[in-house]
């Protein structure tokens, strides 16, 4: 019989690095991850489920982490804006950012990022209007995305 | 946005979620989240206590029967039903499942939570209707199975009660169906939306125009007896900031004709 609790003890693996917290049931993976881990890569938006800035990889699932509960990902391999990089060097997606001046205020950025990291690994030839439905759960109000779509372009093989 | 704090229960199989929900006044099923997290932020609902079916597999899965009837669990997801191999027996549910949304909420949103939140703008409860699904329902005290055209009661009510859970859903064999919608943006909430499936004879289900999807049964797929078919069933649509009522009547009148005409064109 499984516990009804307002609070659990969960173990996850964030961009390699276990961590274990008791969490309450209320908490959303988003404030989990920035107020319990620190790891304040991972943007809140809009709060409503709309705007991406939260896209976190959840079991190499693309998923916005305002819309889950922290305790529900006791278990899983979750992956943040943060762990993209290895030994601080940008990937050649984030230097295509800054090479096409794919960000203005940079707020959405770390959403796009995931976004757009989780579809060059399921299709790492896609074509425009598939970089465009890929990052159609994304917003961005600065760049009017042609400079992030060619960003993204820039990578795909 | 902090929730209001709530209990949470993770049960290790359906028997355990349906005693967990019916043991519990204030107990609701959560499926993807997608919806109700949201609803949950602003208070729009406030359950006692979250009864998760992720990890439950006897509610996933996607089968395909011998006599071509599609079976779909309630907690498969509308990533899962656009890739299932199974799925493609019935095109156009991993059609529509593809123009929902955006792909984080596709990787999560269940076909069970849309049906079973009913909200009028949503796809799938008009496109069950049109294709003939049967929903199987569960609950302590056994199982029934009704059609689609009694699951649907009002805004964010279907037949699925208290202590029930909406186990799965079966879609007959057939393929000549359609499904149109007018959207914020593309992918995006729906403004009006129809679906419609030849079976025999011609069925369109109406979105977005009522609490409940609104089936009618023009005579053909021809565009003038769709027109008369819509404007026979005299719907009285909401209005708000994105349609007046008889914008979106209009609207219902030309979906329908574009899913028909769809619906026509597939054999």
């Amino acid at each position: 019989m499984s516990v009804v609790a307002s609070s659990r003890a969960i173990t996850v693996t964030v961009n390699g690095v276990e961590y274990e917290r008791e969490v309450e049931a209320r908490k959303l993976l988003v404030h989990f991850l920035r107020d319990d881990l620190d790891l304040t890569g991972t943007h809140i938006g809009c709060d409503t489920g709309n705007c991406g800035a939260c896209s976190t990889i959840v079991d190499g699932q693309l998923l916005k982490s305002c819309m889950l509960l922290a305790v529900q990902t006791d278990g899983s391999t979750i992956e943040t804006v943060e762990g993209l990089s290895e030994d601080g060097q940008l990937t050649p997606l984030q230097q295509a950012f800054t090479d096409h001046h794919a960000l203005q205020c940079g707020y959405c950025t770390p959403g796009m990022l995931m976004s757009a990291t989780a579809l060059l690994r399921a299709n790492p030839s896609p074509s425009e209007a598939e970089i465009k439905k890929a990052l159609q759960g994304n917003i961005c109000r600065c760049t009017g995305y042609w400079n992030i779509f060619d960003a993204v372009k820039a990578v795909a093989r | 946005m902090l929730l209001r704090e709530v209990e949470y229960a993770k049960p290790a199989s359906v028997a355990e979620a349906l005693s967990i929900l019916a043991g519990n006044d204030g107990a609701r099923a959560l499926a993807g989240g997608q919806t109700l997290i949201n609803v949950m932020k602003a208070r729009a609902a406030s359950p006692d206590l979250l009864v998760d079916l992720n990890g439950l597999d006897d509610l996933k899965g996607i089968e395909l029967g011998g006599d071509g009837t599609l079976t779909i669990g309630a907690m498969a997801t509308y990533t899962e039903l656009g890739a299932a191999a199974e799925a493609r027996a019935r095109p156009i549910v991993g059609e529509v499942c593809m123009q929902i949304a955006d792909v984080q909420v596709r990787n999560r949103g269940t076909i069970g939570g849309n049906l079973c939140s009913n909200d009028p703008t949503n796809h799938l409860p008009p496109l069950m209707c049109a294709v003939g699904a049967q929903m199987t329902i569960v609950s302590q005290a056994g199982e029934r199975t009704i059609p689609a055209s009694e699951f649907f009661l009002g805004v964010y009510l279907t037949a699925v009660g208290p202590g029930e859970l909406l186990t799965r859903i079966s879609i007959p064999a057939g393929k000549q169906d359609g499904f149109a919608a007018v959207t914020l943006g593309a992918d995006g909430t729906c403004i009006a939306n129809a679906a419609a499936s030849i079976n025999g004879s011609l069925r369109v289900a109406l979105g977005c125009v009522d609490a409940v999807p609104i089936v009618v049964q023009p005579a053909s797929a021809d565009e003038d007896a769709v027109r008369e078919a819509v404007r026979a069933a005299a719907i009285d649509p909401p209005a708000d900031v994105h349609a007046s009522s008889e914008y979106r009547r209009h609207l219902a009148e030309v979906l329908a004709v574009r899913a028909a005409r769809q619906a026509a064109e597939r054999s």
